[in-house]
């Protein structure tokens, strides 16, 4: 059940190299499958061959079990928010939203019972004669959530549905429509660029980059545990801090040195040689020191209130950013004493996760009593 | 104060003026200023005006009222009478028919083949684009060469169409000469002159339809049909309107053609209003009763601008 890609390729007409290659993935019936990668890397084009509005061009499509590459997208039975949101500008709100169950010939009771429904849900009732150009762009936003609604298929794709909003509107929105898919039970499969959407509605997220699937796991697991370069920098903010890093001695060791303050201990050996280990902002420690010492200088202070960004200068010339919580007063030009505190992810030369040091999780966690 | 000065200008704070008044005073002389550019700069464009478009509208109602002489000079005053007389004639209502069957036919099928051509050119097909240089080519064409063009089409012996007709079968027509024919003629002309230009036009509106209207039809169950009447001819539905005004006004003003096919031949079955106004005034020399044409013909083009803008402020504007 749910829907099912199997090794999804598309290479669009006139153009030799996929824009996608070899996409596998499950949605689970009923979850918040969250797709999300930089602008460009095919998001779009993937979702729209879920509707079939693009053909497929290699792999099978299953939607609860059925093949569906060949099914027109009438009959696919899901309904869809489009970014522009798609509204039609020569009609009013409440036929906007009843157009597709005119299309399909519903009966007229049937279609104003749905319809209204549909408005109360996402509270445009009293909006329902005015035309698009009449509504915010918030409003607008509603009135495609809407007619997804009122389309009552389970399945529901979303392109970026919340990008023309600003920022305040877009945190209430994540949680309306998150709460609207609890509530209608919708499998939706959700495209965005932007990873605070992903992290805060998915249950399940998958990252495209580079044509390809490059993690499928839930937010947390995403965050925690990175599988490789890419993910690791498209999640979390600040970015992770990348350092190259050389273990001690020969042989495996367990020890990775970036510099004589900086060093990350792992759960298991590895073997000898250079790695780029990365460390997220609020993991790094600083100490403020004398001028003669340390390992880095402080370039520059962003005091968000109850948090502290400080970017600093590595004596190597590798910038790095870390986070404190609280206010932090530092001068510009302070020497500091950069060092790794908690758990560190550690890539190869191919950029892949290869080891970590633990206590990820245990970090995080904390009790709730 | 309107009769100030401009010299008050350089001293807006005479003694005897107080605060308020001289704010106003200011104010108002920039407008007064305003003025006399205004008309500098709309005194040739009024003056061209008069002289060959209000004057010769003034005269040809003044006209309208009189019996004139061969030389155009007004000699009896007979108020109204000229439109009685007009109204009441046979040949006058058959060109009003006849006008009426022309402009409105131009129209129709102006539209039907210039959307048809525009949704043919709009589908994603392989040399598509040297059809659509093909269908704005008549864009380019005059009316004369059009017209001459045609008539060699038209020709009953040499020309195409009846190479045609005899190929399937039937006996040539007598295209320019028989009656009904030359009415049907003298429309597929027009329509075929105004096409290049609807098709541009209808074109650019299919093109403007943002795609993601018809992506989310199909997602929520339209059928290709249905997304047709139901998105995309009320998307152009604003260009529908303006090329049905032109079309419909253009015809109302169609004498060149007319006069290089026809000639309001035969039997007067293509004598449109305007081409009368003409054979009225400078063949039979009935000044009077051509002056009443010309008024009575702008009266029906004021009267359809009318209702279409009123109709466009209502309907059409989304
Ligand atoms: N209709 C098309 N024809 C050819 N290339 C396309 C088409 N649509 C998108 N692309 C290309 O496919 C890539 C992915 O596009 P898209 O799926 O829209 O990315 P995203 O939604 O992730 O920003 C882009 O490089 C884009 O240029
Ligand atoms: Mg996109």
């Amino acid at each position: 059940m749910g829907i099912e890609l199997k090794g999804i390729t598309k290479t669009y007409d006139h153009s030799e190299k996929p824009v996608l290659s070899e996409v596998n993935a499950e949605v689970q019936d009923g979850e918040l499958f969250v797709i999300v990668g930089p602008s460009g890397c095919g998001k779009s084009t993937l979702l729209r061959m879920v509707a079939g509005i693009i053909p497929i061009s290699d792999g099978i499509l299953k939607i609860n079990g059925q093949v569906m590459n060949n099914v027109p997208p009438k009959d696919r039975n899901l309904s869809m928010v489009f970014q522009s949101y798609a509204l039609y500008p020569f009609l009013s709100v409440a036929d906007n939203v009843a157009f597709g169950l005119k299309a399909r010939k519903m009966a007229a009771a049937e279609i104003t019972q749905r319809v209204d429904d549909a408005l109360k849900m996402v509270n445009l009732t009293k909006y329902r004669d005015r035309k698009p150009r009449e509504l915010s762009g918030g409003q607008r936003q509603r009135v495609a959530l809407a007619r997804a609604i009122a389309s009552d298929s389970k399945i529901c794709l979303m392109d970026e549905p919340l990008s023309n909003l600003d920022a305040q509107l877009r945190v209430r929105m994540r949680s309306e429509i998150r709460e609207l898919q609890r509530k209608l039970g919708l499998t939706l499969i959700y495209v965005t660029h932007d990873q605070t959407e992903a992290m805060t509605m998915a249950d399940h997220v998958m990252v495209l980059h580079d044509q390809h699937v490059q993690q499928i796991d839930s937010p947390l697991g995403i965050y925690n545990h990175p599988a490789n370069h890419f993910v690791a920098q498209f999640f979390g903010t600040p970015q992770i801090n990348l350092l190259t890093a050389t273990t001690s001695g020969n042989g495996t060791a367990t020890q990775l040195i970036i510099d004589e303050y900086l060093q990350v201990s792992l759960d298991n050996p590895i073997a000898a040689g250079t790695y780029t280990v990365g460390i997220r902002p609020n993991q790094l420690g600083m100490k403020q020191v004398a001028a003669n010492s340390g390992n880095a200088t402080v370039i520059n202070v962003e005091a968000l209130g109850d948090q502290t960004i400080i970017e600093a200068v590595m004596d190597n010339d590798v910038e790095v950013r870390i986070v404190k919580d609280g206010q932090v007063h530092v001068e510009l030009d302070q020497r500091v004493a950069v060092t790794a505190l908690g758990p560190a992810f550690v890539f190869d030369d191919h950029e892949a996760l290869i080891a970590e040091q633990g206590g990820v999780e245990n970090d995080r966690i904390v009790a709730v009593n | 104060m309107i009769e100030s000065l401009p010299s008050t200008k350089q001293q807006p704070k005479g003694p005897e003026a107080n605060n308020e008044v001289t704010a106003k005073v200011k104010s108002f002389e920039l407008k007064k200023n305003d003025k006399y550019y205004a008309w500098l700069f709309l005194g040739p464009s009024i003056l061209l005006l008069t002289v060959f478009v209000f004057f010769p509208m003034l005269r040809t109602l003044y006209l309208s009222l009189f019996l004139t002489d061969t030389f155009g000079n007004p000699t009896v005053f007979i108020g109204l009478k000229n439109y009685t007389t007009l109204l009441k004639s046979a040949s006058y209502i058959a060109s009003l028919k006849a006008t009426g069957t022309y402009v409105i036919s131009v129209s129709v099928f102006t539209i039907i083949f210039g959307l048809l051509l525009a949704a043919l050119a709009n589908q994603k097909l392989r040399g598509i684009s040297f059809f659509r240089n093909i269908f704005t080519a008549t864009m380019g064409v005059s009316v004369s060469v059009s017209a001459v063009f045609w008539l060699f089409m038209f020709n009953p012996s040499l020309g195409i169409l009846n190479k045609v007709v005899v190929a399937f079968g039937f006996h040539p027509i007598n295209w320019l000469t028989t009656p009904g024919w030359a009415m049907t003629a003298v429309i597929a002309t027009t329509v075929w002159m105004h096409l290049g230009f609807t098709f541009l036009l209808f074109f650019g509106a299919l093109q403007a339809v943002p795609k993601s209207l018809y992506d989310a039809a199909s997602v929520s169950g339209a059928t290709s049909r249905y997304q047709f009447w139901h998105i995309t001819l009320p998307m152009i539905s604003p260009t529908m309107f303006f090329v049905a005004v032109i079309t419909l006004i253009s015809g109302f003003k169609s004498f060149g053609l007319i006069d290089l096919m026809t000639g309001g031949g035969p039997t007067n079955a293509t004598n449109l209003l305007v081409y009368r106004v003409y054979k009225d005034a400078f063949m039979n020399g009935n000044y009077a009763q051509a002056s009443t044409e010309a008024i009575i013909l702008t009266i029906i083009i004021a009267i359809i601008t009318f209702v279409q803008f009123k109709l466009l402020a209502k309907r059409v504007n989304y």
